[in-house]
């Protein structure tokens, strides 16, 4: 393992998210205060509770999984995309670095600015609602495995897009409809009969309802499933790359 | 001397059929400089992307330091250093951080001296903490540089290293080079211009749609070009060179009514004054003469042309 070439583009990445830290990191603060805003305060109004907790509390760890899925999806595909835009990727290539090496770097440097988000949002979310955390660890590592998975899938995504429009096509048409419907903002349970089956088939559904448990200790489906889920997809990504390492598709001619 | 790097039979037949290399077998020796010499499109960028790794080889095998570069990538990766022909960098990273990065990028540990002796001699020091878009076209190839030698290579590639270089800048390159060499690196670089393979190479490679010409000596390509042709018109056809006149290795042009004869201008003496007054001895009248020099650029244009 070239652990230096690792550290070297982890630390690379880092420092760019760091120069933008205005959309990095005050953006994903200021649109989450929003969403408390319009649908803790207006909507929260009317529902009182959700299985039992404020609706306020209730949509937070949705809150903070659909940043945290779009911010994985978006800093792993930009990151490894931007390379080969500029044509910067001939140094990865011809250093002694395996693919593995540079996954590792991307994906790393992805998931901890998204997982980074992800508790600034956190700690946005306490000064609006009273939150008590019923499994802390549990609640890190469901953030976590999280943040990997979908850093993962922004790196699939970021090699296969050969144009910026294609980098903003799967987030757009995929991710954001599947985490808006899979139950952030409302609990599966509150849909009619019909779509709470046809939701059953958006994974999504299964992490928001493991990390919901890891908040409230109550979940729609069990918590069994939810890792089963996250495995299930990690496993699907890492396929996906490894066949793309060992083709060289579109990073090689 | 050995080789250290070396192709044998490299095919690269790009996605859409172009046959961009064909069956190209090149061996560079340890500390030597190759210039490779040929037009737009000859293969020069698609050969170096092959032993740098940015391309796939259709066929072929190629080793760097006696380590192949698919089998054994790290071994032969860490030797190479590269300067490529399009200025590409990230255009928001600072000078310095940027060089650093690829110093890390090669598993070397941090060093801030060599760093600075890098960015020093390439005149760039002043300019460590400004923003790669901030700089002119000159200076980012010179960062580019910086890169490549960040991670002390022993084999360096530079694609055409003086597109969009001012004078001034082409002489410090041509210093860095020597230097280089002194130290024992080996430097392949790629151009369009003859005089630059003169200035600063020890061989010369010509390359020419996907195919190797051919790689001489420099100094072997100077006698070539250090050759004169004298020939001598005579008034009466002959037939046959008098045996008086063997020595001379003279060839009879092919109307038969004139002679040819090679010599070295750079030869302590060349022979024409003997040669004039034996052909007078030997009675032939002669009408008209002539000399013809081949330059490097003819021998190219010549070279190119046949293979066209
Ligand atoms: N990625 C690619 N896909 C298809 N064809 C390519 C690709 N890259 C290069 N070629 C073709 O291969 C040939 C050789 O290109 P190459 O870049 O190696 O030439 P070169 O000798 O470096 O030329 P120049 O002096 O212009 O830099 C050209 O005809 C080019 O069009
Ligand atoms: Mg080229």
């Amino acid at each position: 393992m070239n652990l230096t070439a690792i550290k070297a583009i982890y630390i690379f990445e880092m420092t760019r998210f760091f120069r933008t830290l205005l959309q990095s990191f005050v953006s994903p603060v200021l649109s989450t205060s929003l969403y408390f805003v319009v649908f803790g305060a207006a909507i929260g109004s009317r529902i009182e509770t959700v299985e039992g907790v404020s609706y306020g509390a209730f949509i937070v760890p949705g809150l903070i999984m659909l940043s945290v899925m779009t911010q994985s999806t978006a800093n792993a595909s930009f990151g490894i995309y931007f390379p080969k835009f500029i044509g910067t990727i001939y140094e990865l290539l011809s250093a002694p670095v395996s693919f593995v090496e540079i996954m590792i770097g991307y994906v790393g440097a992805a998931a901890s600015k998204a997982l980074l988000v992800g508790l600034i949002i956190l700690g946005t979310a306490f000064v609006f609602v009273d939150l008590n955390i019923a499994h802390p660890v549990a609640m890190i590592a469901f953030l976590l495995m999280t943040c990997f998975s979908f850093s993962l899938l922004g790196f699939i995504i970021g090699i296969w897009a050969k144009n910026f429009e294609q980098l903003q096509l799967i987030p757009l048409l995929v991710i954001t409809p599947l985490v808006f419907l899979g139950g952030s903002f409302y609990s599966i349970s509150m849909l009619p009969p019909v779509w709470q089956t046809i939701t059953m088939f958006n994974p999504v559904v299964y992490l928001i309802s493991g990390f919901r448990w890891a908040f409230f200790g109550e979940a729609e489906v069990s918590i069994g499933l939810s890792l089963l889920a996250i495995a299930l997809f990690t496993g699907a990504c890492i396929a996906v790359i490894g066949w793309i390492f060992k083709t060289g598709y579109r990073l090689k001619s | 001397m050995s080789a250290i790097v070396s192709a044998k039979d490299v095919t690269k037949i790009y996605e859409g059929g172009f046959h961009a290399l064909k069956a190209v077998s090149l061996d560079i020796e340890q500390g030597e400089i190759l210039a490779l010499l040929g037009p737009n499109g000859a293969g020069k960028t698609t050969l170096i992307s092959v032993i740098c790794g940015m391309v796939n080889a259709t066929s072929g095998s190629i080793s760097v330091g006696g380590h192949d570069i698919v089998d054994d990538f790290r071994g032969a990766r860490s030797l190479i250093g590269l300067v490529p022909q399009e200025l590409s960098l990230e255009p928001f990273e600072k000078v310095i951080n940027s060089v650093s990065f690829s110093r890390g990028l090669f598993g070397k540990p941090r060093d801030d001296a060599h760093i600075e002796k890098i960015l020093r001699q390439l005149s760039l020091w002043d300019k460590k903490d400004a923003r790669v878009k901030e700089l002119s076209g000159g200076m980012k190839r010179r960062v580019l540089i910086a890169k490549a030698l960040s991670h002390e290579p022993r084999v360096l590639f530079l694609d055409e290293p003086t597109a969009g270089v001012d004078v001034e800048l082409r002489k410090d390159m041509w210093e860095i080079v020597r230097g280089l060499r002194a130290d024992g690196v080996t430097i392949i670089l790629t151009t369009h211009y003859i005089e630059e393979a003169e200035a600063i190479a020890d061989r010369v490679g010509v390359i020419n749609d996907g195919e190797i010409l051919l790689v001489k000596d420099k100094a072997e390509l100077m006698a070539q070009m250090g050759r004169k042709e004298l020939i001598i018109e005579l008034q009466d056809p002959i037939t046959e060179v008098p045996a008086a006149l063997g020595a001379y290795d003279l060839v009879i042009g092919k109307d038969g009514q004139s002679l040819e004869y090679a010599y070295d201008t750079r030869g302590e003496r060349t022979g024409i004054t003997a040669l004039l007054s034996d052909l007078a001895a030997q009675g032939l009248v002669l009408k008209d003469v002539s000399t013809s020099q081949s330059s490097l650029e003819d021998i190219f244009v010549g070279l190119v042309g046949d293979a066209a």
